[in-house]
């Protein structure tokens, strides 16, 4: 059986280094199963998170030959390089252990950038009904398939260099928030996005927008708020 | 870092410089082509008040954007933050200010 030259990050929040493993190729083989393999055949202390495994819940983004990926859905005949892989933690966070980062700062920042909804009814009250053909609505629709993967803060340089930046998912979060009618504090999350890690750092690079795995667009979404922001500037609101 | 304020100050500077800038080639385009030495530009631009508005807004706009900009680079590459990230701002913008003031004498006065 043909054998795949697999380089693993292990360490912790203090450091570590790559630990390389001989892994068995098979058809429709992910990153994901190679490193379930790693665990159940080669070495059972490996770390690492996961949970659907269909790509739906957002946690086994890695880094992926130096790229952020969804280990899940990414098939290993698409990175494979010279036979060999190269994974490790996600970029831009702390690490826990070995593959495992830790998400705290990515979540801490959607609170942060005003991402808790602010109702406008309570729940006594009947639904709201929303025309799902409003402009608003169509363009909150091209933003809500987040999974929360944390792919895109791993790939903003942005984050990288300013550690206060809320980061491409907040503030895509943000911005539908913003949009939504039912939302009873849009100028709340203005504020949260104006400050010293706000949209305004944003370099418009892309790296959010081209490795996001939903193929979701954050870019446009931090665009939009900055648009909010410098309009809501002109009618004297802050 | 860069918040909502800083933010407006380098794109309103920005739009000012865009006009002023192709103002400015413009004009030095223009007044080359009969041939005019630099004493004879300076004797058209010394007493302007207009020369000094011009140059003058120009100086201004020139120092906030540089200085803002400057603090963006200097923050992510250098990692330079809070009290320090500040000073060095002011001092950028104020450094620029003054040698752009000086010339801006030098030539309308």
């Amino acid at each position: 059986m043909q054998e795949m030259d697999v380089s693993v990050w292990r360490g912790d929040a203090n450091g570590g280094g790559l630990e390389h493993f001989k892994v068995p190729a098979r058809d429709s083989q992910t990153i994901l199963d190679v490193v379930a393999w790693i665990q159940q055949h080669a070495d059972p202390t490996l770390s690492y998170r996961y949970a659907c495994r269909v790509g739906m819940c957002g946690s086994c983004a890695m880094m992926v030959n130096g790229v952020p990926r969804w280990t899940c859905r990414t098939h290993v005949k698409t990175v494979l390089k010279d036979n060999a892989i190269t994974i490790a933690p996600l970029r831009n966070l702390p690490v826990i252990k070995d593959l495992a980062a830790d998400m705290d700062p990515f979540f801490d920042k959607w609170v942060a950038a005003g991402g808790v909804h602010h109702p406008t009814r309570t729940r006594d009250e009947p639904i709201e009904i929303l025309d799902p053909k409003t402009p608003e609505r169509v363009e909150t629709d091209t933003g809500i398939e987040c999974i929360n993967c944390s792919v895109c803060y791993a790939a903003c340089d942005t984050v990288s260099n300013n550690v206060d930046f809320l980061g491409p998912a907040a503030l895509q979060r943000a911005w539908t928030l913003y949009l939504d009618p039912k939302d009873a504090d849009p100028n709340a999350i203005l504020d949260a996005v104006s400050g010293k890690g706000g949209c305004h750092n944003c370099h418009s690079q892309g790296s959010c927008t081209l490795h996001c795995p939903n193929g979701l667009n954050p870019m446009k979404a931090i665009a939009g708020l900055k648009r909010a922001t410098v309009s809501s500037f002109f009618k004297g609101g802050r | 870092m860069l918040g909502l304020k800083l933010y407006m100050a380098q794109r309103l500077s920005a739009m000012v410089m865009i006009p002023l800038t192709l103002g400015h080639i413009a004009v030095m385009i223009y007044a080359i082509q009969g041939g005019l030495s630099a004493a004879e530009i300076l004797g058209r631009t010394k007493g302007s008040v207009l020369w000094f508005l011009y140059y003058g807004l120009f100086v201004l706009s020139v120092s906030l954007h540089a200085s803002i900009g400057l603090r963006v680079i200097v923050h992510e590459t250098l990692g330079l933050k809070g009290r320090a990230l500040e000073i060095f701002m002011w001092l950028s913008g104020l450094l620029l200010l003054a040698m752009g003031l000086r010339a801006l004498v030098a030539v309308t006065l």
